[in-house]
Parts: structure tokens; sequence; C-alpha cells
């Protein structure tokens, strides 16, 4: 693996190759999703890049009526709500995603639980591209 | 974890507040000058503001909401009491929690006899979307509000993962509204001080007069399931889940224990105190509680060496309802899992055996965020000293606490008082 900084930007740049990166402490073993520049369970500074399998469940979610001025943006308001959550992947770390492909209109039927896989929701044109972390039951 | 203990003994010997609510055309310094002047008016037997020495004021960001940065010296300025140092403490919505705790460091230390604690915050200057992106700045920017996470929207998957835990339903967390209504129509400083049946009357007369059709709610509970009356915010999160977006200000004046009887001889002594930190929602091991609460609580228990069963009142950070349901397993009241059913039973009401949120709490009173914290200690103040009129607990009520909580539970501020 290459020696990129273990930084938000550094994640969101693999994320916009479609890739969930977390750091794997050298020392022992702790994987933390998103990555750190240092293991916070040893201390220790021997990190290395690891890519997640994609593979997760769904720990815990909302449906977001009132949105906020970005996913406005993205096209969401009161009349087309979305849902976002929390999600356990297999290796471990919890991280938040937009969960897709699941009925906004009955949140009461979305089961926490849920096998999920890793999904990628892109949004801005040009340079402005990016790429967002999203997750949807596994078919 | 070693026990702590303070230096010296606190005490609480004025408190005051403003009314919280939408004041356009009030700065935090307008409403900080009232709560001020109410804690002046509290003192039983006077002082000379003069003595106080330091001020540390709780604000969460006048930054956005205002425009305003470097708040504290301006609130000092206001009140007369510059150059004495004044300290802005931001803890999101435990801003002025953890306020109340720097300045009972302080004069634990030694350092000072007499200090002033503040909270403020203006927040109905900006539109709602501005507001809850502010909100959400109390959350992981980079790691959590990408996902399009709002603030109502971690706490209500706070609320599915403690549902799928406990078999709770989306009408417990009616319930707590419900009866923080209850409460806040008796709290003359409260924001929404209606009960919700006011407020259903309210409506139909409202309609009446507009010559549209009048709804038909069979009762308060078919009012809170109306998606019209009461939309869905972040599921299960609805409008009367959510503590409204206030402005607001609050003020405690704290001295060492060996001159409180100078100033009462009802003071507040500061018995117990813990604070915790926490990182992002989604990275910890349990959605279902606040791990920096019970942190915060077990800190406050064992330095005021009393048991949850020995707190006779409790003011609890609800900024939604799961979070005042949370709190009271977190406080350790009922065992995990038994909140709701305790909720749902009417124990947390005022007539309830543990009272809860006697002031309407966030959800009624109002939040202004970073005046919330010391807003919690006013009430502790007058139901500890027989003052909360018609709201006030029967018995001999001497021992309260508040627990502040701030962003989810990032930060989280617990202290116990006791009159002597
Ligand atoms: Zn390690």
């Amino acid at each position: 693996m290459s020696e990129k900084p273990f930084t938000g930007a550094v994640f969101y740049e693999y994320l916009n190759e479609h890739k969930l990166m977390g750091s794997r402490c050298k020392t022992c073993g702790e994987v933390h999703v998103p990555p750190r520049p240092g293991c916070a369970a040893c201390a220790g500074s021997a990190v290395e890049w690891v890519e997640m399998s994609g593979q997760g469940a769904l720990a815990a979610y909302t449906v977001i009526h009132i949105a906020p001025t970005a996913m406005i943006e993205a096209g969401y308001d009161r009349n087309t709500p979305y849902c976002t959550g929390v999600v356990a992947l297999a290796e471990g770390p919890r991280i938040s995603a937009q969960i897709l492909d699941v009925d906004v209109r009955h949140p009461e039927t979305i089961e926490i639980g849920t096998p999920l896989e890793i999904a990628f929701i892109e949004r801005g044109e040009g340079a402005a591209r990016r790429t967002y972390l999203a997750f949807r039951p596994e078919k | 974890m070693k026990q702590r203990r303070l230096g010296r003994g606190v005490a609480i010997v004025g408190a005051g507040m403003s009314k919280f609510g939408a004041f356009p055309g009030l700065a935090t310094r307008d409403l900080f000058v009232d709560a001020f002047q109410e804690l002046l008016a509290s003192v039983d037997k006077g002082f000379n503001p003069q003595e106080i020495e330091a001020l540390y004021i709780g604000n969460f960001s006048s930054d956005l909401f205002e425009g305003q940065a470097h708040t504290a010296p301006i609130m000092a300025d206001w009140v007369g009491l510059t150059p004495r140092p004044a300290t802005r403490v931001e803890g999101a919505c435990a801003s002025s929690g953890v306020a109340l705790r720097e300045g009972l460091i302080a004069i634990a230390s030694g350092l000072y006899d007499i200090v002033l604690v503040g909270g403020i915050e203006k927040m109905t200057d900006l539109p709602t979307s501005r507001v809850t992106d502010t909100l959400a700045t109390a959350a992981d920017v980079t790691y959590e509000v990408p996902a399009g996470f709002t603030f109502p929207g971690l706490y209500a998957s706070m609320a599915t993962a403690y549902m799928h835990a406990y078999r709770a339903t989306p009408e417990t967390f009616m319930k707590v509204g419900f009866k923080n209504h209850e409460n806040g129509a008796l709290n003359a400083k409260a924001q929404f001080g209606q009960r919700i049946a006011d407020i259903m009357e309210a409506r139909k007369a409202s309609a009446i007069r507009k010559g549209r059709p009048v709804p038909t709610w069979s009762d308060e509970m078919d009012f809170l399931h109306d998606d019209r009356a009461n939309p869905i915010i972040a599921w299960p999160m609805r409008l009367y889940d959510c503590s409204p977006i206030s402005d607001g200000a609050a003020a405690l004046l704290l001295v060492s224990e060996e001159l409180a009887r100078q100033f009462t001889d009802s003071a507040l002594h500061i018995i117990g105190a813990g604070q915790a930190s926490d990182g992002a929602t989604h990275d910890r091991p349990t959605l279902t509680g606040i791990p920096a609460a019970r942190h915060a609580a077990k800190m406050a228990y064992e330095m005021a060496g009393v048991a949850p069963a020995d707190i006779q009142v409790a003011e609890v950070h609800d900024c939604f309802t799961i979070a005042e349901i949370m709190a009271t397993e977190d406080l350790d009241f009922f065992p995990a899992g038994e909140g709701w059913k305790a909720a749902e039973e009417g124990r947390t009401a005022r007539t309830g055996d543990r009272p809860i949120n006697t002031s309407g709490g966030l959800k009624s009173k109002g939040h202004p965020v970073g005046a919330s914290g010391a807003g919690q200690v006013v009430e502790i103040w007058k139901q500890l000293r027989g003052e909360a009129g018609e709201r006030q607990l029967s018995g001999d009520i001497r021992l309260g606490l508040t627990h502040n909580v701030g962003g989810t539970g990032q930060t989280c501020a617990v202290h116990i008082f006791e009159r002597r």
C-alpha cells in the first residue's frame, strides 16, 4: 500500500476511487475507519492502509424529512426524505452512511441488523465531483 | 479511575435567567443583562456585584448564530465587570454545564472566592436551514455530516437502536413531550409554556377564525400522531419530540463555602461534579445510551457520596424526547431498557416518584443551547429553595441533579446540589 497520509482528505480521495479505506495499527492490529495517523488503542505510531470488504450490517438509522443545506442541494426535502444510519462493518468499525433502497415511506419496516453492502453516490460536476459513502441491503 | 475531591467547598448563592423564546432585536448581551439582574435580586442578603472576581460564560456558536465571536468580554462589559477575566467556554449544548464546572474548579482551587457563571445563545436570527447546519457542527463535520446526518437525525438513529433493543415505540417518546409541556405550562420563563391540550384548542380556534376545516383530534395522542400537526423531522422524532430553536441567557453566582452565609441561609452546595468526553456517534460501542453521561454521572455520584435513588429532582438534557429516556438510564435512575416503561407509567411526571424536568425541560422551556446547562441549575435552585411556585415539588427537597449533554454525547457534564 501507498504511504499516503492517514487523513480525511486521503480517505475521501480513496472514496472517489470507490475504496473504503481505514488504518491498521502495525503494533496491536486495531483497525480505525475513518483512518487515524496514530493508533487510539495503543498510541502506536506505525499504521498502514487497509481496504474494507464493503460488507456490514445496519446498527441504527433514521429517515430525515428536514434536511441540511447540502442534502437539499442534492435533491432531498420534506417530500423526498432519505435514510441515513450507522453501519457496523464486517471488520468491526462503525461508520455513518446514507442507506439506499429502503422504504423511506414506511420507516418502521426498515430492520436493524439487515446485512448491507457498500454503494457509492456521485454528486457534483467536473472538479466538484465527489463520492459519498452509502450502503444498500445485500442482494 | 482515581476518586477526585474538590480543594474546598463551593456553593451557589444566586441564580437568574431571561425568559427563553424568540426575541427579534435582542442580542445575547441584552438577554444576559436580564439574567444578571434576576440573579442580583435572588441573593437573599444582597451583595455588591463588584465583588465578583471572574466570569465563565458558556456559549456554543455566537460566531455562526450572530456573526459575533469573543463574547465573554462583551458580557463582562455589559454588566460592568471589566477588567475582570472573562472566559468563554464551548462544549456545544453543554457549554454552560462545562462553564459551571470551570467556575467550580476556579473557586475550589483557591484562586477566586466569588465567580459569575453564565450561559448565552441567540439562535433565532438565522433561517431554520442554517440553524440546522450550525447545530450539525457539534457533530463530526468530516465523517457524520456528509452521510446526511442532522442533529435530530443522530438522536433519531439512537431512538431506532433503542426501540430495537428494548421494544419501545414512538408513542413512548410522545408521552415524554406531553409530560414536559404539562410542566412547562407552569413556568413563566418557558418558550412553549402550553399544555398539548391548550395547543390543540388554539389550533382549532385558529381554524374557525380562518374559515378552515376544524381538526377533530380525539385526544392529545391523536394530535401527536397527526402528520400535519406533528410532522416528522427525522423518524421517529417528530416536531413535538424536538426542543425548539431559542434565544436565552442564564446566570449563577458561585462563592466559596465559607462565604456562603454572607449571601444566604439557603445556599446550594455543589457536592458532586463530573464531566466526560467521547468520539463520533457511530464510533461508540452502544447507541442505546450515552457513555459520556454514564462516566460523568459516576464521577459526580462518587464525589457527592450519594446514590442515584437519593436524588429528589433532576433536570436532564431532553434536546429530544429519546434523550430524556436515555438520560434516566445513564443516571441510573432506572435500569438500562427500563426508562421508557418508567416514562409510560408516569414515574417521571411532577407527581411521580422520580420527577424529571419540572421546568418543562428543553422541550417546553426552550433550548438556547449555550444557556441550557445554566438554565437547568436555575430550576434546581428554585426547587431546592421551595421557590418553584405552581410546579414546586412537595416535601423537603434537598438534593438535586443536572445532566447537560453537548452534541450527541461528545461532552457531558453532571452536577449534584445539596441545600444544607
Ligand atoms: Zn495499536
